[in-house]
């Protein structure tokens, strides 16, 4: 492997009708890392995410994806990525096993069988398997999703807001699988509102902000924005998540099954 | 961990649209309500117009002759208005619910999604129509047709059904709501009663005759009336052909439109 950029993004504009929702994003995504998309609602996050993952044109600008100019050769862009999250769904009507060897089929693996029973096994749904996924709970639905992404072994996933909605819990299990990811080599781009996400998981977080990025960088890159921190001395109290995690207890069905 | 795919498989769009309509058609399996519903508003028209007006509506054909009989065609040309409805419903909740969105993602045959809808719009129909011809050979339908013509009257309510699955298409990717995904079936379910499928055109006013005998499911309808009664088709079955053909190719092509539009808009 030549470069060690998995996506690049250079004056990257679209807009809908009059309303400019990106006026020319630049963004460079290392391999391997993962790397935040941070911004409030309506900031172009969505946007961004469906021009990259081949859903939608830009007006102007150019993307790569592992090399490939997602606009003119789509088609190989596909291969090298998958999306999960707020926009990407699985089938209620179908098992859990179903919508695994579903994609494994479209994918053209070999064995979809084996692959959708590993991941069953994976993200702890082997006993769900048999059962449609509408009776699923939020987590165990968000954890099929990111499972059905993972089929063919994707090297970048797109993970739009993939906590939104989501209990503390299997908001702790998704963030750990999204860890154990990157350790694999998977390169992710994560969009997210919710800034401690950013901060628990995120190499390097960028900022979109009125359809451009405002800032990019690590988060002490991002800390040394700010005037230097003074030191306060302030009584430390648990936070409510502390302890409704301590309450319910803190280690989740993922964690404590196996 | 497994190597990722180099697509080794030969005909990709095969593939995908076998393993998308297999998907498809779980779902109609799940619902098995769907199919009786699409059954049902056919079999009580049957009912219906056979034991309650059908005593009183003169067909102008031998008095020997069955009224079911002259109702079928009919009734199964609105066997298939009514099951498309599915069609379009099921096109809009997969666009709506973002199944749509993964599968465009993936390095798959972008239209097999599309085609997967299609197929199994055709078989969840074949199966209406068989259930209804079932309750019709119950109240006493009777054909002397041969295999042939049978196959021939299959061959146009095929190219019925895909012509009207793909008008369903059109509407299931431009509806805003689910009810309006549905909603353009009604118009194609009251074409039949402007038509000979009920009653001899003969018998209507200058105008309405004028439109009965010009719209597609008269001569449609004659023609598999003519197939079950085995008498000679004539330019009928032209013109339903014809008809059948050129509304199929047209709808594709919106449809195809629509679709394009719809799947990257810019």
């Amino acid at each position: 492997m030549t470069t060690n950029t998995a996506i690049e993004i250079t004056g990257l504009t679209k807009s809908f009708g009059d309303n400019a929702v990106l006026k020319g994003v630049d963004l460079r995504v290392r391999e391997g890392t993962i790397h935040a998309l941070l911004g409030s609602n309506g900031a172009g996050k969505t946007t961004l995410v469906r021009i990259l993952s081949t859903l939608l044109l830009a007006d102007g600008g150019e993307a790569r994806v592992c090399g490939r100019d997602v606009s003119t050769e789509p088609a190989r862009v596909r291969e090298s990525i998958s999306l999960t999250g707020q926009f990407a769904a699985v089938d209620e009507v179908l098992t859990g096993r179903e919508n695994l060897v579903l994609v494994a089929q479209l994918r053209h693996v070999a064995d979809p069988g084996g692959i959708a029973e590993d991941l069953l096994a994976r993200f702890d749904l082997t006993e769900a398997g048999a059962r449609r996924v509408a009776t699923y709970s939020g987590g165990m639905r968000r954890r099929l999703d990111i499972a059905m992404s993972l089929v063919g072994n994707p090297r970048v996933l797109f993970l739009d807001e993939p906590t939104t909605g989501l209990d503390p819990q299997s908001r702790l299990e998704v963030w750990r699988t999204v860890r154990e990811l990157a350790r694999q080599g998977t390169t992710l781009l994560l969009t997210t509102q919710h800034l401690d996400e950013a901060e628990e998981l995120a190499d390097a977080i960028a900022i979109l902000h009125e359809g451009s990025i405002i800032v990019d960088g690590t988060l002490d890159e991002l800390k040394a924005l700010l005037p230097p921190a003074k030191v306060e001395y302030v009584q430390k109290q648990p936070t409510l998540e502390d302890i409704f995690l301590t309450l319910v207890g803190h280690t989740s069905p993922a964690g404590s099954d196996q | 961990m497994t190597t990722p795919a180099t697509s080794t498989t030969r005909a990709p769009f095969l593939v995908d649209t076998a393993v998308l309509t297999t998907r498809s058609l779980r779902h109609v399996v799940r619902s098995p309500d769907t199919i009786i519903t699409t059954a049902i508003t056919p079999v009580a028209m049957l009912l219906l117009f056979v034991y309650v007006f059908g005593g009183a509506i003169d067909t102008g054909g031998d008095q020997d002759e069955k009224y079911v009989n002259y109702l079928l065609p009919g009734i199964l040309l609105i066997t298939v208005a009514s099951g498309v409805a599915y069609t379009s419903y099921r096109l809009f909740l997969d666009l709506q619910g973002g199944i749509f969105d993964r599968f465009h993602s993936m390095p798959i045959t972008r239209s097999a999604t599309l085609w997967a809808h299609v197929l199994t719009s055709l078989v969840a129909n074949l199966v209406s129509l068989l259930l209804v011809v079932l309750v019709a050979l119950l109240m006493g339908f009777r054909s002397g047709a041969g295999p042939l013509a049978w196959l021939a009257v299959l061959g146009i309510l095929v190219l019925f059904t895909l012509a009207l699955t793909w008008l369903a298409v059109i509407a299931g990717l431009t509806a805003k709501s689910p009810d309006g995904a549905g909603g353009f079936a009604y118009p194609l379910l009251f074409l039949p009663f402007l038509s000979s499928a009920f009653v001899p055109t003969e018998s209507m006013p200058g105008p309405v005759r004028w439109f009965a005998e010009h719209q597609p499911v008269t001569s449609i309808v004659d023609t598999l009336r003519r197939l079950f009664a085995q008498q000679p088709l004539g330019n009928d079955a032209w013109t339903a052909l014809a008809w059948c053909l050129g509304l199929l190719g047209l709808a594709y092509a919106l449809a195809m439109r629509s679709y394009k539009r719809r799947m990257s808009p810019c």
